[in-house]
């Protein structure tokens, strides 16, 4: 893999941040609404409404404002937010692991079940498997997940409680900070129970989050499968006397991951930014909704240091689907 | 046979032991207290949200506080004061043997620290913070002086009777001046004080752990400690209460309420707040200069229905500018009948222009006070329309809804009040008096201005005497209500929810209280 890419890519991703910096800086001081105002709603007294505008720097003009962020962004000092007083770096930081365990916990279920889902249903074409799984699916991809969510926490939390209805681990129980990973630390930490505890608390919220990717990643291996394994060289596998496990896994599947891949990226990008409803049905302590709730209250250091971890974030996922795309079909070559 | 009566016996026996124990107090445990949102911050100087509030009045005391389930002021950390004879010095003593959390001593010194941090730009910790509604708290003040290490005078310069409820708010706590210089601006992180309960952990977005401060200087709390859950999904904190996940839920709607009040295990207590939703007519505007105008429309709305309706039965119908919970209220005056016959007269009489379409403005965030805003105005809307008068419903987003009406362009708005002191004085001069009508920034925004009206509330101020207080308010609500420059719509009814292992739980009317002495069944 040719490093030049890859660092050409980073230099890329540098140009993107820099735009997303002056569109979001934008944005957000377009939206009507004066976070002063905002921060002391009813009983807010002009006076104070102007000390608090000083104090927070709301004074100045728009390019003086943008220089001091940007000055300050390049420190690795990302602001502080208005409504917490606290740096924004911190407090993005556990929210961002927290969405990141859950959104990863999503994503392998969506495609462990979604490929495995699809790459039957496409093998078993027109099947009693195939209808259900694809009819399942359409269910999936139309399911409001709010209502999911409530349901199975009713379900399985209220009426028969066998799974735990909200937060990373049990009140009580408490992780070594290492990774910021519940589940990763409680391992870490030879804490096999407690480990045991955020699995479990993380099962409700995963699946919840899942439903929708899931469902999108099984159409898609479905369809994507159905046409490789039309082609002439599966034929030939088949013809060269291989096993069918192996002619589909190996020389069908391969061939039919080059959508599912790209699914997938964009998927994880959604599912971190989309998480909102599900960490708030969840009391799931993530990013999505500090960003609504930064936004509400528009702290401008806080959606502007999230949306920049986010497009990070997009930017860094994007790379790594291009590099499998090369990985994956040997056709694909860069260009140095 | 024999085995089964001799059970029954004794079962017969133990019942009222057992019922006794229910009624015993017992310390140990775990409060699990389920709540809309986390805290912003555990700096309650800085605070301006309720769930900081709620976390953090277990954590700080002040030198005086309202009572359990009242809004009478009591001692804390004051034993005692005294007011100067001028009425322009205040003198509290202080209660001796308190330490805070971190093991230094509570005294003259940190008051000082405290107060003087907030209003002293001089101060080394001045700029630690960003100090939030000095008006309701030290912005009075203009000098702190200790006088010895358990003395602490507060000097306004001119006297100021509600100064000492703006004391016993959330925004005027004493800290540990240690915490303080090694926390520096990152105190709301870190808070330190007085309080029946530690503060042990923060995880942002998820919970608050707070544990039993054994060195107590009053009665020790009851349970060991007390986690404050952010469950932001209503639904879910419903059913969190309904399966014991939580001991408490706040913020439930009124639905999950009448669930809550069928569940034998769960209780509901109610109590009538010290808020209130008004409607606010800008009396500066030429179709609503006329009194007999804003009469009409008083007359117009059915606030009966609109309780019923919006707020499901939890309010009162208001007719003062403050509610009954609160000292000062005037019983005496008949509010104005639902009577669209009589509106419909005024508004001939005043020669009002049936043609004409005054602008209705909404509130875009829901309130205590205004539990659906929209389909209130809706509904104020018909009522309106009923008799003759169009009004067309105007949106701003919050930010601009404030700022803009605090510049009087509307026509009539929603708006409220969440108590503030609860002092009288709070509600009347400083919603309703000539010297905050003025814009931009007005708090008064109906822009009334009635000089006796607002004399009387000055003199309020000056008097300390609160017997003759009452008097000058009486007079200044009957004045209110001639003149209507607002439609005075409901209080609020305070609700808390929580789980019948859970005793002695407190509710004051400001829904603000220390969790000291709850406890739980083993």
């Amino acid at each position: 893999m040719p490093l030049s890419y890859i660092s050409r890519r980073l230099f890329h991703l540098l140009l993107i941040l820099l735009g997303v910096s002056v569109l979001v800086f934008l944005m957000l001081r377009m939206i009507p609404g004066d976070p002063a105002q905002l921060l002391l709603g009813e009983y807010a007294r002009p006076e104070e409404l102007a000390r608090l505008r000083t104090q927070l720097g709301l004074d100045r003009s728009y390019p003086i404002q943008y220089g001091i962020y940007l000055q300050s962004i390049l420190r690795g000092d990302f602001g502080t937010s208005v409504r917490t007083g606290a740096p924004v770096v911190d407090e993005i930081g556990v929210r961002l692991l927290a969405t990141i365990e859950l959104s990863l916990a999503a994503m392998f279920i969506a495609t462990l079940l979604g490929i495995v889902a699809g790459v039957i249903s496409a093998v078993k074409q027109y099947s009693v498997f195939d209808y259900g799984s694809m009819f399942l699916a359409l269910i999936g991809v139309s399911m409001p997940i709010f209502w999911l969510g409530l349901m199975l926490i009713y379900l399985l939390a209220v009426k028969f409680p066998i799974l735990p209805m909200m937060g990373r681990i049990s009140m009580g129980l408490e992780a070594p900070a290492v990774t910021g990973l519940v589940v990763v630390d409680t391992l870490i930490a030879g804490q096999l129970g407690a480990c045991g505890d955020a699995l479990r608390h993380l099962l409700l919220p995963a699946c919840t989050l899942a439903t929708i990717p899931m469902a999108i990643v099984a159409r898609i291996t479905r369809s994507s499968m159905l046409e490789v394994l039309n082609q002439d060289y599966v034929r030939t596998a088949r013809a060269k006397g291989l096993g069918e496990a192996v002619v589909i896994l190996r020389h069908a599947l391969r061939n039919a991951f080059l959508p599912v891949v790209t699914v997938l990226g964009l998927n994880l990008g959604l599912l971190l930014g989309g998480a909102v409803l599900t960490e708030t049905i969840f009391s799931w302590p993530g990013l999505g909704r500090y960003v609504v709730d930064s936004l509400m209250g528009r702290d401008y250091a806080a959606v502007q240091g999230c949306i920049l971890i986010f497009a990070v974030l997009m930017a860094l996922i994007n790379l790594i689907v291009d590099l499998l795309y090369v990985l994956l079909d040997p056709r694909i070559r860069v260009h140095a | 046979m024999r085995k089964i009566w001799f059970s029954l016996v004794l079962a017969m026996s133990l019942a009222p032991v057992m019922a006794l124990c229910a009624e015993q107090p017992v310390t140990g445990g775990t409060l699990i207290w389920g709540r809309g949102g986390d805290s912003v911050i555990l700096d309650l100087a800085q605070a301006t949200d309720g769930e900081s509030i709620k976390a953090g009045i277990q954590i700080f005391e002040n030198l005086v506080i309202f009572g359990k389930d009242s809004m009478d002021i009591e001692p804390q950390l004051a034993e005692s004061w005294t007011v100067s004879e001028d009425g322009l010095t205040w003198t509290f003593k202080l209660r001796q043997g308190v330490t805070f959390h971190d093991g230094t001593p509570f005294n003259a010194q940190a008051v000082y620290d405290s107060f003087a941090r907030v209003i002293d730009e001089n101060h080394p910790f001045y700029g630690y913070g960003k100090w939030k509604y000095l008006s309701l708290s030290l912005g009075q003040v203009s000098e702190i002086k200790v006088i010895d290490d358990y003395t602490v005078a507060l000097v306004t310069p001119k006297p100021y009777a509600p100064l000492l409820n703006n004391l016993a708010l959330w925004l005027c706590p004493i800290l540990s001046p240690q915490a303080l210089a090694e926390h520096k601006d990152q105190i709301g992180l870190h808070p330190v004080g007085t309080g029946p309960f530690k503060f042990v952990k923060w995880v942002k977005d998820d919970q608050i752990i707070l544990e039993r401060n054994e060195d107590y200087w009053g009665e020790k709390a009851k349970v060991d400690k007390i986690i404050l859950k952010s469950i932001p999904e209503p639904s879910a904190r419903l059913m969190a209460l309904q399966s014991g996940t939580v001991d408490i839920a706040d913020d439930l709607d009124p639905d999950s309420i009448s669930l809550v009040k069928k569940d034998d295990r769960l209780a509901v207590t109610e109590r009538p707040s010290v808020n209130v939703g008004y409607l606010a007519l800008n009396t500066q505007k030429p179709a609503l200069k006329d009194v007999r105008v804003r009469r009409a429309i008083n007359h117009a709305i059915d606030k009966e229905t609109l309780i019923k309706t919006i707020f499901q039965g939890l309010a009162v119908p208001a007719k003062n500018p403050f509610a009954p919970s609160i000292w000062g209220y005037n019983d005496a005056i008949t509010p104005y009948a639902y009577d669209p016959e009589q509106a419909r007269k005024l508004l001939a009489e005043a020669g009002f222009d049936h043609n004409a379409e005054l602008e209705l403005w909404a509130m875009p965030v829901s309130r205590a006070y205004m539990p659906e805003p929209v389909k209130t105005a809706e509904l104020i809307q018909a009522y309106l329309a009923a008799v003759g008068l169009k009004a067309k419903i105007v949106r701003h987003d919050w930010g601009t809804y404030l700022s803009k009406t605090a510049n009087g362009e509307h026509d009539m708005c929603m708006l409220g009040w969440l108590g503030g002191n609860a002092d009288p004085d709070n509600f009347l001069y400083g919603l309703l008096s000539a010297d905050t009508a003025q814009t931009p920034g007005a708090a008064n925004v109906a822009l009334w201005k009635n000089a006796t009206f607002t004399e009387l509330c000055l003199q309020a101020q000056k008097t300390f005497d609160k017997t003759e207080r009452t008097q000058l308010y009486l007079k200044a609500q009957e004045i209110f209500h001639d003149e209507a420059p607002w439609v005075p719509l409901a209080h609020s009814t305070i609700v808390r929810c929580y789980n019948k292992r859970l005793h002695d739980v407190p509710l004051r009317p400001n829904g603000l209280n220390s969790f000291q002495m709850v406890w739980k069944e083993k």
